[in-house]
């Protein structure tokens, strides 16, 4: 390693550590990220129980049996059922996805982490780079081992549509359907149009981040499923291998 | 060199786990004092709800008012869970037209009493016309019009010990308490907007939501606005009532206060 002899030197020895344990993920985004995958999932598995409870949404503030709906789904009512278990299970999860989302959002601030590695170059975002990395994307076309240490402008843009949007209104959404929470900010409801708008608004976000997850797993299958698996784990990459 | 940092590591994870534990401990025992804990805190989903009372009850300003809309936003459906009870009591009762129907209140009060329908009607009135949503998803517009709980508290005297007001339907065959019963802690029971309401859309409390009287507390999912009143108590403790739980939904899988 090139830590040998440097016992004199524990400043520089450190920084190459650093250097070594930085080369993919940092520790907070690793902790926070698999965190964050047992929350989502507790979310969609929840989610869907309560859904089943009344798999009708609406527009505007009120809805019910009985009036007309804005999507029926296939499904059956399953009343005083699983949104028992599922409510229970939802706000739990939803409290560890917002402390953990907030810890990764103060850190990717403080480290610089969004600027540095998801903020992309003004250069990039031309429309001909922009229509390269599309076309590079449905060729199936892999980045080169120098490009396979850094996120693409693709991948830049998803994260970040992901983090600062979905998320976000994931929790506004939810917020705007708690009767208290709009006594104090009756506009958190009604700029959406109302309590059943902002249901029917919980439940598309929800399909654009399951969407989103379904291709975060292709692609992490198509760039070699292990390395990049181990890479969110420990942190660590080889490059050489990476290639993928 | 690494052995020192791997102790030092050690020592420092060891302090801070030491420091986030009673850390906790205080939190608990303060957020106790404060009445920020539900009766339902118990197990793996009672973090969560315990986290939704105590923010809510935190940072949600006693007295801030549900949203009120106007006439023209009452839903032309009103949909309703559940059948009333199938008590004799209560089906004797209906048939009267609830002419001999009584709501007595009782527990942690200097004067428990009761109240016929006429009475309550005497008292002063409160209408607003809100939202209810079912924690199913479902919601209705409607206008209520009852008396305000705080004044029937204010009547009986509520002592300063207590902490919980008990809803109590008709008892029926298995349900000493009956069917759906359940509780308000004082911010919620003290609301203004929280109402014995005997009316609805101009009209007489329709049976299907919850004649002759039933709590309507519209900063709440709709589960928490008990119906079929016959029996108020004031407690400090949701012990002994049930599973001690605070109300029947925690005993179905349900919170008992929600909050979302």
């Amino acid at each position: 390693m090139a830590t040998v002899g440097s016992a004199y030197l524990p400043g520089i020895a450190s920084r190459v550590s650093d250097i070594r344990d930085s080369s993919r993920h940092s520790a907070a985004v690793r902790i926070t990220h698999w965190i964050n995958t047992l929350s989502f999932f507790g979310l969609l598995v929840s989610g869907f129980a309560i859904l089943l409870a009344h798999p009708r949404f609406y527009w505007g503030e009120a809805g019910g049996i009985g009036t007309p709906s804005l999507l029926d789904l296939p499904l059956p009512f399953m009343k005083g059922g699983p949104s028992g278990w599922g409510r229970n299970l939802h706000f739990l999860c939803a409290w560890v996805c917002l402390f953990n989302g907030s810890l990764y959002v103060l850190s990717g601030i403080l480290t610089r982490h969004f600027q540095n590695n998801l903020l992309p170059a003004k250069s990039d975002l031309a429309w001909r780079s922009i229509g390269r990395e599309i076309s590079n994307h449905l060729r199936f076309k892999r980045p080169g081992v120098d490009t396979s240490l850094a996120y693409n402008l693709l991948q830049r843009l998803t994260y970040l549509l992901v983090v600062f949007v979905l998320f976000p209104l994931m929790i506004w959404t939810g917020f705007a359907m708690s009767p208290a929470i709009v006594s104090v900010f009756p506009a958190l409801v009604t700029v959406l149009g109302g309590q059943q708008s902002a249901r029917t608004i919980h439940f598309f976000v929800a399909d654009f981040l399951v969407l989103f997850l379904v291709v975060h797993i292709a692609m992490v299958c198509l760039a070699g499923f292990k390395h990049r698996v181990r890479a969110m784990i420990t942190g660590q990459v080889t490059a050489a291998k990476d290639g993928a | 060199m690494s052995k020192a940092l791997s102790r030092r590591k050690l020592i420092t994870t060891g302090l801070a786990t030491a420091a986030g534990a009673s850390g906790l401990a205080v939190a608990a025992r303060l957020a106790d004092r404060y009445g920020l804990i539900p009766p339902d805190h118990g197990g793996i989903y009672g973090i969560g709800e315990t986290l939704t009372y105590a923010s809510q009850r935190i940072l949600i300003p006693q007295q801030s008012l549900a949203r009120e809309f106007n006439r023209s936003d009452i839903s032309k459906v009103c949909p309703i869970n559940g059948p009333p009870p199938e008590n004799e009591t209560y089906q004797r009762l209906l048939a009267g037209g609830f002419a001999d129907w009584r709501l007595s209140i009782d527990g942690l009060v200097a004067r428990p009493r009761s109240f016929s329908l006429a009475e309550l009607k005497r008292f002063p009135s409160r209408t607003h016309i809100t939202h209810q949503a079912c924690e199913e998803g479902w919601s209705f517009i409607a206008e209520w019009t009852g008396v305000p709980l705080s004044y029937v508290l204010n009547l009986a005297g509520v002592l300063p010990r207590a902490k919980y007001v008990f809803f109590f339907p008709f008892p029926e065959k298995g349900f000493p308490f009956g069917k759906k019963w359940g509780s308000l802690d004082m911010s919620d029971a003290w609301h203004p907007q929280t109402l014995l309401a005997y009316g609805m859309n101009g009209q007489e409390l329709p049976t299907p939501h919850g004649a002759p009287v039933r709590v309507r507390v519209p900063r709440q999912l709709g589960f928490k606005s008990m119906k079929y009143l016959s029996r108020i108590t004031l407690t400090d403790t949701t012990k002994n009532i049930g599973k001690g739980w605070g109300s029947s939904s925690p005993e179905h899988g349900f919170s008992w206060y929600g909050g979302i």
